[in-house]
């Protein structure tokens, strides 16, 4: 038999083994409510799809069924190796481990980014009361005439627009915020520490240049109640943008491009917790910090109970509770088991002692 | 540069991919930004139009318009490629339209996760104005990578693995008389012969013809086209 009469034979007794899984695992893409049998079948016909693809590549390395067996061998090799997704328990342990363990993998990083935004703050402060004509630097002309005015642009904020639409607006500004942060760590790190300074030196300016006016005070009890959570937020978020940039600086045995791929994918579960603290913060900031209703007792209290909050999570405090309480319910019912098998051997006992012997 | 992504295999089996450069991804893009932008103004002007309609001379409050205009239009503009990427497996309209898809490192489809950082990573490539910073990148990156593929560990390929149909159209006697890689070539010219200037088609069809030794006594386009089917048979 010639070579293309072998070749004939093969492609037509394999053909329609090819549609098939093909057409099968179309129905596996369904996930959890896929046949069993699709599944079977996808994992008999796995070394077989391998053989016929290397038979495809040497009969003919580019042509339509090479290419057509690489997607059908592609397809099946995700199906059978998928990690098997559960997001109800991941999400959950995003929150409770592995956001924690990355700020535990970051906390250099966000030592010298906190010192740096505090250094900035210094700085701002400093040239603004040095230099007073700088505010215009840091502040808006509309900010700078409210102040002299011996008022905050933040009074009467409620009068323009509703609290909810003013959360949404200020958290989805400041997760904006946030992600450009970290994503600009992807200039080496540089980018990150120039939005950081920028907000320093911004937030020291502007509380510098309200000082001068006696309005420092009100400004602290309208920030009090959002800015520590804020703040913490947008610094964790620089730390996660510095590790990218150090990642791409001081790839150590990896690839730059397998280094950065690695400190996003380890950053962007950190970033997760951080966008849920910031629409929090949003919340605050449009329902709290811009009605007079609440005074700075209350407003310190939230402000402080909320960052309380963040460090409890972002240090693993939620999940050495909820081990501890998980702990103490299986030693509970380690000793309810226990009592229960005592008294039933105790029974059991006292019933052989009484029954009549044979 | 990389043209082709293998991607290794327990079988010993590599299987290569062949990654879609700068010109493949802004066809695509500029397909996608399109119709994400009709589909927002669309939808913008809709509900503004009802809105009117239902509110008359009242007007219906700022959190109203916002929550039924704003909010969605702006998430159909900033959530269109994550959501279709998901849904449609690593492809939008645009990427299917230019032929491309999106797959993981090991060639499967990306997760959400890696889709999310792709797409949070536009902040950076679309800098400073109309994706300059990701349209560099591509162009000095040796797989063509914007930085949003490069962080979530994704590449941009071409989807061009034949139908079952085409299969079925390449028949055991043409494979047995041609041989699979001859026969996949003039199933391959049938399959553009509309896509294909009549000269270039013809010239092709001829040279194949020729290097067969089935060149017809008659060369024009039908009949060479009639003798390459004639081959298929």
């Amino acid at each position: 038999m010639s070579e293309n009469a072998k070749t004939a034979r093969w492609f037509t007794q394999r053909l329609p083994a090819w549609r098939d899984i093909a057409g099968r695992l179309a129905n596996l893409e369904r996930g959890a409510s896929a046949e069993p049998e699709d599944l079977l079948a996808a994992v008999r016909s796995y070394p077989e799809i391998a053989r016929d693809l290397a038979v495809a590549q040497r009969s003919s390395p580019q042509g339509q069924v090479t290419r057509y067996l690489e997607r059908v061998y592609l397809d099946l090799h995700r199906t059978i190796f998928r990690r098997p997704g559960d997001l109800k328990h991941e999400i959950p342990m995003v929150f409770l481990r592995d956001a924690p363990a990355v700020a535990r993998t970051l906390r250099v990083h966000i030592a010298w980014i906190a010192a740096l935004f505090v250094i900035c703050a210094a700085a701002g402060a400093w040239l603004v009361a040095t230099y007073p004509e700088l505010v215009s630097l840091f502040a808006s002309e509309q900010m700078i005439d409210h102040v002299m005015r011996g008022e905050l642009w933040t009074d009467g904020l409620l009068n323009i627009l509703p609290s909810s639409i003013l959360s949404v607006q200020i958290f989805a500004n400041n997760i904006m915020v946030a992600l450009f942060t970290l994503c600009l760590g992807a200039a080496y790190g540089l980018g990150t520490v120039y939005i950081i300074g920028v907000n320093g030196l911004m937030l020291g300016g502007v509380f510098a240049f309200t000082a001068q006016y006696r309005l420092a005070g009100r400004l602290f009890a309208f920030v009090c109640a959002h800015g520590f959570v804020e703040l913490s937020a947008i610094i964790v978020a620089g730390a996660i943008g510095a590790s990218l940039g150090e990642a791409l600086a001081r790839p150590g045995p990896l690839t730059r491009g397998a280094a950065f791929q690695q400190a996003t994918a380890r950053g962007a579960k950190l970033m997760l917790v951080l966008v849920v603290f910031l629409v929090g913060s949003g919340l605050l900031e449009g329902f709290v910090s811009p009605d007079s209703a609440y005074p700075l007792a209350a407003r310190l209290t939230i402000g402080l109970a909320y960052f309380a909050l963040f460090v409890f999570v972002l240090s693993g405090g939620a999940d050495k509770v909820l081990t501890r309480n998980s702990a103490q319910r299986s030693k509970g019912a380690a000793l309810l088991v226990r009592a229960v098998f005592n008294r039933d051997s105790k029974r059991e006992e006292s019933r052989l002692k009484t029954a009549p012997t044979i | 540069m990389n043209t082709l992504l293998r991607i290794p295999s327990v079988t010993g089996i590599d299987v290569e991919l062949k990654i879609a450069g700068p010109g493949a991804r802004s066809y695509a893009f500029i397909i996608d930004w399109h119709i994400r932008v009709l589909a927002a103004v669309a939808w913008l002007s809709a509900a503004t139009f009802l809105i009117a309609r239902m509110h008359g001379a009242v007007s219906p409050g700022i959190r109203t318009f916002s929550l039924v205009s704003i909010v969605p239009s702006l998430a159909i503009y900033f959530l269109y490629h994550f959501v279709l990427e998901i849904i449609m497996h690593g492809r939008t309209p645009g990427k299917r339209m230019a032929g491309v898809r999106l797959v993981s490192r090991d060639g499967g489809v990306p997760g959400a996760g890696a889709l999310l950082i792709r797409n949070i990573f536009r902040l950076v490539d679309s800098l400073p104005v109309v994706y300059c910073v990701g349209l560099a990148t591509t162009m000095v990156n040796r797989e063509s990578l914007r930085i949003g593929d490069i962080a979530a560990g994704t590449v941009l390929i071409y989807d061009a693995a034949p139908t079952d149909d085409v299969l079925q159209s390449l028949s055991a006697r043409a494979v047995e008389r041609l041989g699979l890689k001859q026969a996949e070539v003039v199933r391959d010219l049938l399959g553009r012969w509309n896509e294909l200037m009549p000269d270039a088609r013809d010239l092709l069809a001829l040279r194949l013809l020729t290097k067969l030794g089935r060149a017809p006594a008659d060369r024009d386009d039908a009949a060479l086209r009639t003798a390459l089917e004639g081959l298929l048979d």
